[in-house]
């Protein structure tokens, strides 16, 4: 399956992505007025340190222990392979945080648990994040 | 052709007929349910009770699953014996079912020490089921008086979902502590200080000695009055029908890496099994739902004929209250080095033994910490990475370049 993918070598830290993820999942029209003096809440985020700035969104595991830890059933593994989270069913345990060995979750605003659903199902209709990088440095691939 | 036999409906049952299915999709599976409902996430009965969850929507598959994994259910029926000569299984009802392959996933069963007076008691539950749940839903009312014995897990989760319904709830706990299983002093602090926000009490170090109807005596000579008793005082793995037959039984009924018992033919998984935890090098009952599932699928793809070894099961839980949350892991082996980080409302523990992290406790500081489980469950040398920075934060920043292109540099 495709998945999202960093260079941490072409990854400039620029928070970009983080920006283009909390748009695409806003449902609103325009970035100014969707975003604008609030704190964001993406599905991405960079990490890293003076030497090295990558991206991290969820990984999309073959295996994902994030799914068998739920206790409330509301994360699952389509036939696609894509991780999507219920959130009406999520109660908001972290117990998905305790377990994802990429530090991929984060819950959203109202503590309920976010997770990148590889913009599948929002208006961008594949990673915001990818569209608009602008070193390339995150990529939407198979591997 | 096999005959699989699964006693028990829940997580690790689950899990195990989505094993089986992996490998074989012809062979008959029937599962013996003693309680009526299709397997429903039990952790979320405490959050029905705070009507956050909707017990109709509590499923842990969706609804055509026993019917499109070819599965028979018998709900309402219990497991009372295994011949494993025979190779049946007997059920209440008299009947008795042939298996080639069976799995014992029979979960535990709340602990009732005795406690003189009891039967005096006109209102009492447990809360380790959708029924429990729904008979203290029934009878909480806004005037209630909720004493609740045992500050562990499953005690504080049934005072949260209670804590905005009833008069007034108390919870009370032979340990000085709460969460001591899980949690020291300063952490238990923490939590209890937030549940304490929100008007539930506590009488650390104390516990009921007797009951007179509606009142409590305690150890400490006081006395409690109460319309509505829980007792949460622990959990037993429900081992009988193994040790009935001479199977290796210790906390829980033992079971090897391949989830197999000691008795040939018969699995056994979750709440019910004791395997190795490899964060405390020796065998351990794990009750916790991940346990549960990964210990579930393992022994339905080694029943169905395949090779599947679940060797690296650690303790896991996290808990929350009211918005703070503690997440722990692993072990603190005797001899082992402690890191700490604190700060108001928050605190860090890391352990780390032999140059490995095997476990930690975090209050209040939750943010990508599946890191540090996956230092405990993969075993990581520490010296491969940088520690230092670590300890501040669980970041994947302080893995070397080669160890992060493994991570995220393809598809995993
Ligand atoms: C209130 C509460 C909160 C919890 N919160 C968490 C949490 O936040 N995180 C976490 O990881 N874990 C939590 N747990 C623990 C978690 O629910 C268990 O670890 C998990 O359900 C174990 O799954 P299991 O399949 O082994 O057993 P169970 O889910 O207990 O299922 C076993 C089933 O077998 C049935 N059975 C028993 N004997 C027989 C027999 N002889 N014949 C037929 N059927 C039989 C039982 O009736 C039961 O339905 C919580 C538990 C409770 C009660």
């Amino acid at each position: 399956m495709k998945r999202v993918y960093v260079n941490e070598e072409w990854c400039l830290g620029c928070h970009l992505c983080e920006y283009n993820c909390a748009f695409a999942n806003s449902g609103g029209s325009d970035m100014a007025s969707a975003l604008r003096g609030k704190p964001i809440f993406p599905r991405i985020h960079i990490e890293g340190d003076e030497r090295v700035t990558y991206a991290v969104s969820c990984r999309h595991c073959d295996d994902p222990l994030c799914v068998k830890a739920c206790i409330a059933g509301a994360l699952s593994q389509g036939e696609d392979g894509v991780i999507r989270i219920e959130k009406t069913r999520c109660v908001g345990c972290f117990t998905c945080v305790l377990v994802c060995p990429y530090g991929a979750l984060a819950p959203a605003e109202d503590g309920v648990m976010q997770k990148c659903e590889l913009c599948l199902s929002n208006a961008s209709g594949e990673p915001a994040c990818v569209k608009g990088c602008p070193n390339r440095a995150i990529v939407y691939e198979e591997r | 052709m096999e005959n699989y036999v699964i006693i028990g409906n829940g997580t690790a049952a689950v899990s195990c007929i989505e094993g089986i299915r992996s490998l074989d999709t012809e062979s008959p599976v029937t599962v013996i349910s003693a309680e009526k409902y299709p397997a429903y996430c039990r952790p979320l009965i405490s959050c029905a009770l705070e009507g956050k969850a909707d017990p109709g929507n509590m499923n842990q598959r969706p609804a055509d699953f026993y019917e499109k994994n070819g599965c028979r259910v018998l709900f309402g029926t219990k497991a009372v014996g295994i011949d494993p000569d025979k190779k049946s299984v007997t059920l209440n009802e008299g009947a008795c079912l042939p298996y080639t392959k069976l799995c014992v996933a029979a979960g535990s069963s709340p602990f009732v020490p005795p406690m003189a007076g009891l039967d005096t008691v006109a209102r009492k539950f447990s809360f380790m089921t959708m029924d429990d749940m729904l008979a203290l839903d029934a009878a909480v009312t806004e005037n209630s008086r909720v004493l609740i014995v045992g500050a562990g897990l499953i005690g504080l989760k049934c005072a949260e979902g209670l804590a905005e319904r009833a008069g007034s709830l108390t919870v009370c706990d032979l340990a000085p502590r709460i969460l001591s299983s899980i949690l020291d002093e300063e952490g238990a602090a923490l939590m209890r200080a937030r549940l304490e926000e929100h008007g539930i009490s506590f009488l650390p170090g104390d516990t009921a000695d007797r009951f007179e109807g509606n009142r409590a005596v305690m150890k400490s000579g006081k006395t409690m009055d109460f319309d509505i008793l829980v007792l949460a005082v622990g959990v037993r793995a429900n081992t009988a029908l193994v040790k009935d037959i001479g199977g290796d039984v210790n906390r829980g009924i033992i079971v090897d890496r391949h989830m197999r018992t000691s008795v040939p033919d018969i699995y056994a998984a979750g709440d019910c099994a004791e395997g190795y935890d490899s964060s405390l090098g020796a065998n351990r009952v794990l009750a916790i739902l991940p346990n549960a599932r990964l210990q579930g699928e393992c022994a339905g793809i080694n029943m169905a004929g395949g090779d599947r070894t679940f060797d690296n099961a650690v303790p896991l839980n996290a808990i929350g209250f009211f918005g703070l949350h503690c997440l722990t892991a692993g072990s603190a082996p005797e001899g082992c080095a402690v890191f700490e980080e604190r700060g108001p409302g928050w605190m860090k523990k890391l352990w780390t033994k032999d140059g490995f992290l095997t476990g930690f406790a975090l209050v209040g500081c939750e943010e990508r910490a599946g890191i540090y489980t996956s230092l405990i469950r993969e075993r990581i040398p520490l010296d491969t990475l940088d520690f230092g920075l670590l300890r501040h934060a669980a970041t994947t920043a302080a893995f070397s370049r080669e160890q992060r292109r493994r991570k995220f540099g393809g598809a995993v």
